[in-house]
């Protein structure tokens, strides 16, 4: 049996498109600085660190060593991650096994990137096989696109649905003095009149490019307790792969194969059925407004083509049944190797109680994902008990 | 490859900037089963994947196991240079191309296509760049150059159909 294991304390950076004031190593101490300090422990009381990162974005090789003194590393157990959008949500994960497993008692989970320093579209597009996809590739944006046009095809979800995505999460992020793009005043007409990227993707249907650094504090259960009032507790972990090449898959973002299978093990492992009704917050890893669209169907919180009615209705806003990114997500914020610990950090407040101006009332059961490399998923149930 | 170069500073409590650039150059083994694609595509013109014995999937690109099955593929089988379109876009931003270091001109078509005899679809570029003309479910026949140089881009792009 797997030992319980909460996440007891989080710190995040201002996220913004550039950080000129500080080098990598300086914002991943900031992160880690205020981790520790919400936990009240000093680095002498990690037990072992977990990092996350996608080093061909700034290009430097093991930025773990060149940062090793902003996290503490010296002489203790360490790993790196780098598993593209997923990598955040992975380390997490990560720092869980070595807690449930009694390897070590309290874990420093750390993911970073400084976006504005590199090339990360021309990184993501090395994810491509050179011989039969990086031709075509154009990073991130080209490859959504693609995916969301088979989606509009298969659900029928239109612009304005689209665009209400976008609204809801710059909105929401007005409430979290991390988030990166606050727009208090953004409306749909807005996100319709904003340039095609990439048709049918809009500018505004995508996310922005940032800078910044997220960590975690995992304790098993004494120390969990110890350290928090009301620790965050793991109840469930999943990961799931896809195929290699985006046409293995051709219905890629319309039928999300790994995010299925990842969704439905934690939640089966909850005891989740009906995860509207189950759940009281999730933080999804939604790049663009279609893929958040695509994850309510393939996430199980509504019927395959149903995800324009669920925005329609207000169900994923603030005060609907499933209230989805209150933080404003990866939409409003994305720095690649933080982005997936965001989404564990933001539900471990929710459920903490301590999401300040984004809290939902009486949050005690949270869902967080981690979405990309190619297809891939990561998933996590948080909750009170 | 990327490019990088220094931009001045604005603001006037920024810290210093190094910049750096960096030109690589790669070269990858294409293995057996792409070896034997490229050179009928060079060679012939002609499109071949392979099938998965036991769910009969043919997977271009070709590879040694069906993913599905974790079976052995074994048998070539020849598709259409025709197909139908599974998923497309237009691309307006200016992308690094990674096999040139180069910018890739805008717009361009870019698309998930099926060949007519394949169980997976390949990636590939659009003659077309006009979104309105293009949708999901058209078919599109592979304009191949004159010149074969045993890669993807024997084939120019897709054209429409219809």
């Amino acid at each position: 049996m797997p030992r319980k294991v909460a996440i007891v304390a989080t710190g995040q950076t201002k996220h913004v498109a550039k950080r000129t004031d500080v080098n990598l190593r300086e914002l991943i101490t900031e992160a880690v600085t205020r981790a520790l300090d919400d936990a009240g422990l000093r680095m002498q009381d990690i037990d072992a660190v977990m990092l996350g990162n996608m080093e061909p974005f700034e290009g430097f090789l093991l930025p773990e060593l060149w940062s090793v003194e902003g996290w503490g590393g010296l002489g203790k157990p360490a790993m790196k991650f780098n598993t593209g959008g997923t990598v955040g949500a992975s380390t997490a994960i990560a720092a869980y096994y070595f807690a449930a497993s009694g390897m070590y008692d309290t874990i420093l989970a750390v993911g970073f990137e400084k976006q504005s320093e590199g090339h990360t579209q021309t990184a993501i597009t090395t994810v491509g096989d050179p011989l039969w996809e990086r031709t075509m590739m154009a990073g991130a944006i080209g490859n959504f696109a693609v995916m969301a046009s088979t989606y509009v095809h298969e659900s029928g979800v239109t612009e304005e649905h689209a665009a209400k995505i976008a609204v809801k999460s710059r909105r929401n992020a007005c409430n979290n003095e991390y988030a990166h793009l606050q727009m208090p005043n953004l409306t749909v007409e807005e996100v319709l009149a904003s340039p095609y990227l990439a048709y049918p993707v809009r500018r505004l249907d995508f996310c922005p490019q940032s800078d910044g650094a997220c960590a975690l504090v995992l304790a098993e259960e004494s120390k969990a307790k110890k350290l928090a009032r009301q620790p965050a507790w793991i109840k469930a972990v999943a990961t799931a792969h896809d195929q290699q090449y985006m046409g293995d898959s051709p219905k890629r973002l319309a039928d999300m194969r790994s995010q299925r299978a990842a969704s439905q093990r934690v939640y089966k492992a909850c005891g989740i059925s009906d995860p509207v009704k189950d759940l009281d917050v999730a933080e999804i890893y939604e790049v663009a407004t279609y893929a958040e669209l695509a994850m309510y169907e393939n996430l199980g919180f509504c019927q395959p083509g149903q995800a324009g009615k669920l925005i329609d209705q207000g169900v994923t806003t603030m005060d609907g049944a499933l209230p989805v990114n209150p933080s404003g997500g990866v939409l409003a914020t994305n720095c690649i190797g933080a982005t997936a610990m965001i989404r564990v950090a933001e539900a471990a407040l929710q459920i903490m109680g301590r999401a300040g101006k984004r809290q939902i009332p009486n949050a005690r059961l949270a869902l967080a994902t981690g979405y990309g490399g190619n297809a891939w998923t990561d998933a996590l149930i948080l909750a009170r008990e | 490859m990327a490019e990088k170069t220094g931009k001045p500073e604005k603001k006037k409590d920024d810290g210093l900037k190094v910049p750096w650039r960096l030109n690589v150059e790669y070269e990858y083994a294409a293995g057996y089963f792409a070896t034997r694609f490229f050179r009928e595509l060079r060679d012939t013109g002609r499109i071949w994947g392979v099938r998965c014995p036991s769910c009969q999937r043919v997977y271009i690109p070709p590879r040694p196991v069906c993913g599905i099955c974790a079976a052995k593929t074994a048998e070539w089988v020849e598709v259409s240079d025709e197909g139908v379109i599974v998923g497309c876009t237009v691309v307006n931003v200016p992308f690094i191309d990674p096999m040139t270091g180069e910018q890739r001109p805008v717009p361009y078509g870019f698309a998930i296509i099926r060949l007519d005899g394949a169980s997976t679809a390949l990636y590939h570029f659009l003659e077309e760049t006009d979104p309105k003309k293009l949708a999901v479910g058209k078919r599109v026949k592979a304009v191949f150059r004159p010149e074969r140089q045993g890669t993807m881009l024997d084939i120019k792009h897709f054209r429409l159909l219809e």
